[in-house]
């Protein structure tokens, strides 16, 4: 196993007039989870499809498991799973068909490609609906067996291309509980997804996008302090009290809170998410400052990419939005 | 869990050779078990010729005169084969666009399996299926009085060239089916599908159209299969004076090779196009 699972270096890649990677770089450590974060458009599935040799990168290189992408596509082919925004799975067949059709096609015997397929099914929780055609799965369920195919070889390296979009919390849930048994047992995983907490909850190290380049990256805990990290946040009843407020939140923040005198409202990161909020709202009680909400927030990605880049996130192609917004 | 040991020499020639086989057989198998598991799927493709038999064979048919003599439904049935070979393309292009659409597609591409496999499994199965649809059909024909007064090898001879024409407009299938976006789109192919059917020879003869017209029907693909197998069956062809139909068994060849030559690379580079 080489030392990094994936390596991409300055790779390029056009559509037309539109650059959907400009220059991206990665070096991901064989097994850990990867995050790749990022709008739509940021040229995360173009960076997914390179890497996964479905489609030809126009300049750089890239190395997977230790294989140029370029060169030696059908070694790589057999080293990766790949499970996409789609459930790309055979929706008229039974799961247990779909697992040994593909099983077939990632050329084990017929009788190892029934076994495995019983092994995913177990391990994925789905022998109960093994038997039954796709039409009576739910959307967790479809991913989950889109998962399972996608682990049949047993590969060195995983991509989750966006893996809970369009998926009810219960369904991403499930698609989270199936992606650290994964990691549990040492495949290297690259996610992308759009939602920070998704990240967050699974990858050991985010990357973010934005217009098909890296613009930070680093573990989730130093990302999230590069861009604040969580924030309390409090909006008061009486505007009047609003810099009383502001002086409460300063001594639990980790930088000078920010202060929105239209809503009534300040806000700051902290690090000791609990411990600030209780010691602000029992100060704010014991001062007798009326308050109309308290809460800790994570950041949007939209906040992760105003700090980052100076704008919104906004799909790729668009005209750069210049006007720098202060929360 | 060691399941790669058993890949690891598949870059040789012979190895490859297998697996392009194998995985084309698998490719086959997974449009079989489509069969089994919705057979409401085989009542709808053979819904369409089915209802025409009677419409053309019944409805219309004591109105329908054959030039040169000859029994309407005797002219039909063959009429009827080639329609469901040259509407089966959609059948194709509505696979295609269901995997591309859905990324069973991009699957397939990322797996080490043989690149080759995704279409020719295609073309297998698609062969195996127009097959059966014509070994249904046949049975209708025969059940209304139908018969094939050749022999046994001009009677094989005949359905052979109705495969071959079904063989040659795969290419059309995957191709359109790679160009259009969803599934929508390619059932709207049905509004191609169905005059390169009509304007044929297949429900009437050419030569009872408009010129204009009757010159398009005689010149399409379809009429010059239709005819070869009337002939070939010993049904009335009602063919008329002019080269094209004259030429209707050698047509029959040329045309499917024709559009096999132009399209089958065309379909390929639009494959092979989807990794820019």
């Amino acid at each position: 196993m080489p030392e990094h699972a994936i390596l991409a270096e300055g790779i390029r890649k056009n559509y037309g007039e539109k650059r959907a990677l400009d220059g991206f770089d990665l070096a991901v450590p064989s097994g850990m989870v990867y995050g790749l974060l990022g709008p739509n458009g940021a040229g995360k599935t173009t960076a997914v499809r390179i890497l996964t040799t479905l489609v030809r990168l126009d300049g750089g290189r890239a190395e997977v498991a230790g294989l140029d992408v370029a060169t030696r596509p059908r070694q790589v082919r057999r080293r990766i799973g790949l499970a996409g925004q789609h459930a790309a799975v055979d929706e008229v067949l039974t799961g247990r068909q779909n697992l040994r059709m593909f099983g077939r096609l990632f050329h084990l015997g017929k009788k190892r490609a029934a076994e495995r397929a019983e092994e995913l099914l177990e391990r994925f929780d789905l022998l109960d609906a093994a038997d039954k055609g796709l039409k009576e799965y739910s959307g967790g369920m479809r991913r989950r067996l889109d998962l399972a195919a996608s682990m049949i070889l047993a590969p060195d390296v995983l991509f989750l291309d966006e893996p809970t979009t369009g998926l009810d919390p219960r369904g991403r849930n499930e698609v989270w509980d199936s992606v650290r048994s994964l990691v549990a047992q040492g495949t290297t995983v690259l996610l992308t997804t759009q939602y920070l907490d998704e990240a967050d909850q699974l990858a050991g190290r985010i990357a973010v996008l934005d217009r098909g380049k890296v613009i930070a990256d680093g573990p989730p805990e130093s990302l999230k302090r590069l861009i604040g990290g969580d924030r309390i946040e409090v909006v008061v009843t009486d505007p009047a009290n609003l810099s009383a407020a502001a002086a409460i939140v300063a001594r639990v923040a980790s930088a000078e809170p920010e202060v929105d005198t239209t809503a009534g409202r300040v806000h700051a990161p902290v690090t000791e998410r609990v411990a600030a909020l209780t010691e602000v709202a029992r100060t704010l009680q014991d001062d007798g400052i009326g308050v109309e909400d308290i809460a800790l927030r994570r950041p949007t990605l939209d906040e992760v990419f105003l700090r980052l880049t100076g704008h919104r996130a906004e799909s790729a192609g668009e005209a750069p939005e210049k006007e720098k917004v202060k929360a | 869990m060691n399941v790669q040991a058993k890949t690891a020499d598949d870059d040789a020639l012979g190895a490859r050779l297998y697996w392009a086989a194998a995985d084309c057989w698998t490719i086959v198998l997974r449009g079989l078990t489509h069969y089994v598991r919705q057979p409401s799927n085989i009542a709808w493709q053979l819904g369409f010729p089915l209802v025409s038999v009677l419409l053309f064979g019944y409805v219309f048919g004591s109105a329908m005169s054959v030039p040169g003599g000859g029994d309407y439904r005797e002219f039909l049935m063959p009429g009827m084969f080639g329609m469901t070979m040259a509407m089966g393309f959609m059948n194709t292009a509505y696979v295609v666009v269901y995997d591309s659409s859905r990324g069973v597609t991009d699957r397939f591409r990322s797996m080490p399996m043989s690149p080759s496999a995704v279409v020719t499994g295609r073309g297998v199965g698609d062969l195996i299926g127009a097959s059966l649809d014509l070994v249904v059909l046949g049975l209708t024909a025969l059940a209304i009085g139908w018969r094939s007064s050749g022999g046994v090898l001009d009677t094989l001879t005949a359905f052979g060239l109705l495969l071959l024409l079904r063989f040659a407009l795969i290419w059309i299938g995957v191709l359109l089916g790679l160009l259009v976006p969803n599934e929508e789109a390619a059932g709207s192919l049905f509004a191609v599908a169905f005059p390169f059917a009509m304007i044929s020879s297949a429900f009437v003869a050419p030569s009872l159209m408009p010129d204009w017209l009757g010159t398009i029907a005689m010149w399409n693909p379809v009429s010059a299969t239709v005819t070869a197998s009337r002939e070939l069956f010993g049904n009335p062809a009602a063919v008329g004076d002019t080269w094209i139909e004259q030429h209707a068994l050698l047509m029959s060849v040329v045309w499917p090779v024709v559009l096999t030559a132009i399209f089958l690379p065309l379909a390929v580079r639009r494959y092979q196009r989807l990794s820019r």
